[in-house]
């Protein structure tokens, strides 16, 4: 209780209500932080049970040590695991912020809007963003969807979160999820009904304070029977934070007929050339094809955080249901990636595609790791593998680990691999036909990456691409 | 156009050009011959800027300016032209956003306006017609599972579309069948002008058969030899390479 009376002293300073965006609690973790933590957040006692029991899975649980990185050892009792959403400082234009910073945004062809948001600036001038959140709010709201933050959720629709949270990924699955199950922050929370098409793309960035989620992450999307979402998770724009460990949860739920289209451009600050104050992401995703025909695909573009641990999931439950992902995970410096999927075959008929593209850079290492397994009523099971990996220099490494468990014989899995160096045969060939040497290797990394690609939002797509090369810069020569 | 002065070049620590001198007019076609090893790709390479290659000694001169200092792409921007003997495989490349943005390079350097989609397209497909190519190669990847004679039908198409001042064509003829072979030379006939010219490398006489060269030179342990016209051509279509590399040899000449 010391935590509490620490605190409770600092809070009678500055008083409880009015300053709560000064809030933080000193570092460790214990029973009473997670209390502490659900008290703040005024949540009902199933969920506090919910965190507890979580809390003390995590103390049964040990940190993996499978994972194909290295890394210095997360001291988990060195974090603070309560701060509230603070006030990030305001500055008056555009001409304030960080002049590194905004020369991305302009490489990523960012809005001057988007960028005033992103740095910071005080948007109380930029109308026109606060009035299409609102109209888009409106919209949705009419078709019935839902669209808000996780605590939100537990506050306006706790029968839906209590029915659907941790069924997907249970507070036992593994060290970190049961870790972000006792003291997750915040997130994202989507019910699409039955059978309706959300009309948009879903996006965080349209969430008001959604660059206040914290370093524990937790998203919610349930699909009902006939319905469709596709949502856009995180943003090319270069994200820092001083949380170094950041451990989400992400648990989609389709319902028969539906589908989830899951995308996600992660750019989480890489730390400097060294890998030195990176972000570690160990984030666990997955997602539950419930009912028969339901379909779950993930797309994936990784160009940040100095560690990745992150393996987007589908379960296949339903007859006829389908499971994709497409990943493109670049790692250039000190990065470090393991990151792949796993596709799990339950229902007959059932239907998987992977294509994962690596690109190493520099010193950077980067693994895929895939599970496929077919369980054994599952009947008339197909796979596709495509597994492809793309070297930069001659000092960073590219591994592949597929895990297949195929307990039915009308299965039909197919595996492809292939890794290859991006060849001074082919820049000399595009420089000769005039592309500038950074032309060159874009155009080579694009075509190399286009499967994946060709799957996201078009504008996202145009984004990413951009990014790509800027994660790349001065990695040939 | 080009002046090739002594030029000397190496591969890591082995000589294959031993001096060089080469001087080509606006509107000749010359011709180089030699026989396997000789240096004839290697002088290619070096011309267009490969960095595999260390130029020891000598000078080249493209138009009015110090060719060994521009990087590769400004000697295509400065309009030199490589086709190539192996061409490369781009996979997820379209041919067609690979015209396109190769035309664009090419026009910003010169600072001309770039080419819009349709622009760039129209253009694409009235070379492609006079080429013979199926309209479905724009869609295909960049030389991605394209036979010999695709590959090389490709390069041409780039030199039409590119319109270069010195277009080289490194072995273009091999393993090319006649009427590959034929379209090829239509394509560099059509070409000809007083202020283009043409440096064609090649190993056998029949391509010069369609392409009438000005001149021909013989290029042997990276120094040429001998050079003359087209007869010559036909004498070592006749005789072999043995006679010239005898007579290379042998210290009375």
């Amino acid at each position: 209780m010391q935590v509490l009376e620490a605190h409770a002293a600092s809070d009678y300073k500055y008083g409880w209500s009015s300053d709560i965006d000064t809030e933080q609690l000193p570092p460790g973790l214990d029973e009473d932080v997670v209390r502490f933590i659900s008290a703040k957040k005024e949540e009902p006692s199933w969920l506090l049970d919910y965190r507890l029991a979580a809390y003390r899975t995590f103390r049964e649980l040990t940190e993996p040590n499978w994972v194909n990185v290295q890394y210095k050892k997360v001291d988990f009792e060195g974090i603070s695991y309560w701060a509230a959403p603070r006030q990030q400082p305001k500055l008056g234009s555009l001409d304030e912020a960080d002049p590194e910073l905004i020369a991305t945004f302009n490489k990523l062809g960012i809005p001057l809007e988007e960028q005033m948001v992103l740095a910071g600036v005080a948007v109380d001038a930029v109308i026109d963003s606060v009035s299409v959140t609102t109209t888009y709010k409106e919209k949705l709201g009419e078709l019935g969807i839902i669209f808000c933050s996780f605590s939100e959720a537990v506050r306006e629709h706790p029968e839906l979160v209590r029915k659907y949270m941790g069924t997907v990924v249970p507070t036992k699955d593994n060290y970190y999820a049961a870790l972000n199950s006792a003291v997750f922050s915040d997130g994202s929370f989507v019910y699409i009904p039955k059978g309706v098409r959300c009309p948009m793309e879903l996006s965080t960035y349209f969430r008001i304070n959604a660059e206040n989620t914290g370093q524990f992450e937790r998203t919610l999307i349930i699909a009902e029977p006939d319905s469709y979402v596709s949502y856009l998770e995180g943003c090319t724009a270069p994200r820092r934070d001083e949380n170094q460990l950041h451990a989400a949860i992400v648990e989609l739920v389709a319902h028969e007929n539906a589908e989830i289209k899951y995308s996600t451009v992660q750019n989480w600050y890489p730390g400097d050339k060294d890998g030195k104050g990176g972000i570690y992401n160990f984030v666990t995703k997955r997602g539950l094809c419930e009912g028969d025909n339901s379909k779950i695909s993930w797309t994936q573009v990784e160009t940040g955080s100095a560690i990745t641990w992150k393996y987007p999931s589908c379960i296949l439950k339903g007859d006829n249901s389908v499971g994709e992902f497409y990943s493109v995970a670049v790692t250039n410096h000190a990065q470090q990636a393991d990151t792949g999927t796993k596709m799990v075959h339950i229902g007959n008929n059932t239907t998987s595609t992977i294509i994962s593209k690596g690109i190493s850079a520099g010193r950077s290492q980067n693994t895929y790791r895939g599970l496929v397994k077919v369980l054994p009523k599952a009947e008339n099971a197909r796979n596709f593998s495509q597994c492809d990996s793309l070297l930069m220099g001659d000092k960073c490494g590219a591994h592949t680990f597929p895990y297949l468990e195929v307990d039915n014989k009308s299965a039909q899995i197919e595996h492809e691999a292939t890794t290859s160096k991006i060849g001074e045969d082919q820049l000399f060939y595009l420089q000769q036909r005039g592309f500038s040497e950074e032309d060159a290797l874009n155009t080579i990394v694009n075509g190399y990456c286009k499967d994946v690609f060709a799957e996201l939002p078009m504008e996202f797509a145009a984004e990413a691409k951009k990014l790509l090369a800027i994660s790349l810069e001065n990695s040939v020569g | 156009m080009l002046s090739v002065k002594n030029l000397h070049a190496r591969v890591e620590e082995t000589p294959i050009l031993n001096g060089i001198d080469l001087e080509i007019k606006p509107g000749e076609v010359h011709a180089i011959m030699g026989p396997n090893g000789s240096g004839k790709s290697t002088l290619a390479s070096v011309l267009a800027g490969r960095e595999d290659y260390e130029v020891t000694e000598g000078s080249v001169t493209f138009g009015d300016e110090d060719l060994l200092e521009l990087d590769v792409d400004e000697r295509a921007h400065a309009g030199l032209f490589l086709a190539f003997q192996y061409p490369i495989e781009i996979p997820g490349v379209t041919n067609a956003t690979f015209y396109r943005s190769s035309i664009n390079a090419l026009r910003t350097a010169r600072g001309e306006d770039t080419l819009n989609g349709a622009q760039a397209l129209k253009v694409i497909r009235e070379k492609m017609t006079a080429m013979e190519m199926d309209p479905s190669f724009l869609k295909r990847s960049l030389n991605e599972g394209f036979s010999g004679g695709e590959k090389k039908r490709n390069e041409m198409l780039q030199m039409t579309l590119l319109e270069p001042k010195l277009a080289i064509l490194d072995e273009t003829d091999s393993g090319l069948d006649i009427d590959a072979l034929q379209i090829v030379a239509k394509a560099v006939n059509q070409m000809r002008s007083p202020e283009r010219s043409f440096l064609v490398v090649t190993h056998y006489q029949r391509l010069l058969d369609y392409i009438v060269p000005d001149f021909v030179h013989v290029l042997y342990n990276g120094r040429i030899v001998r050079s003359g016209d087209k007869s010559l051509a036909l004498e070592l279509e006749r005789r072999g390479y043995d006679w010239i590399k005898a007579e290379v040899n042998s210290p009375a000449v």
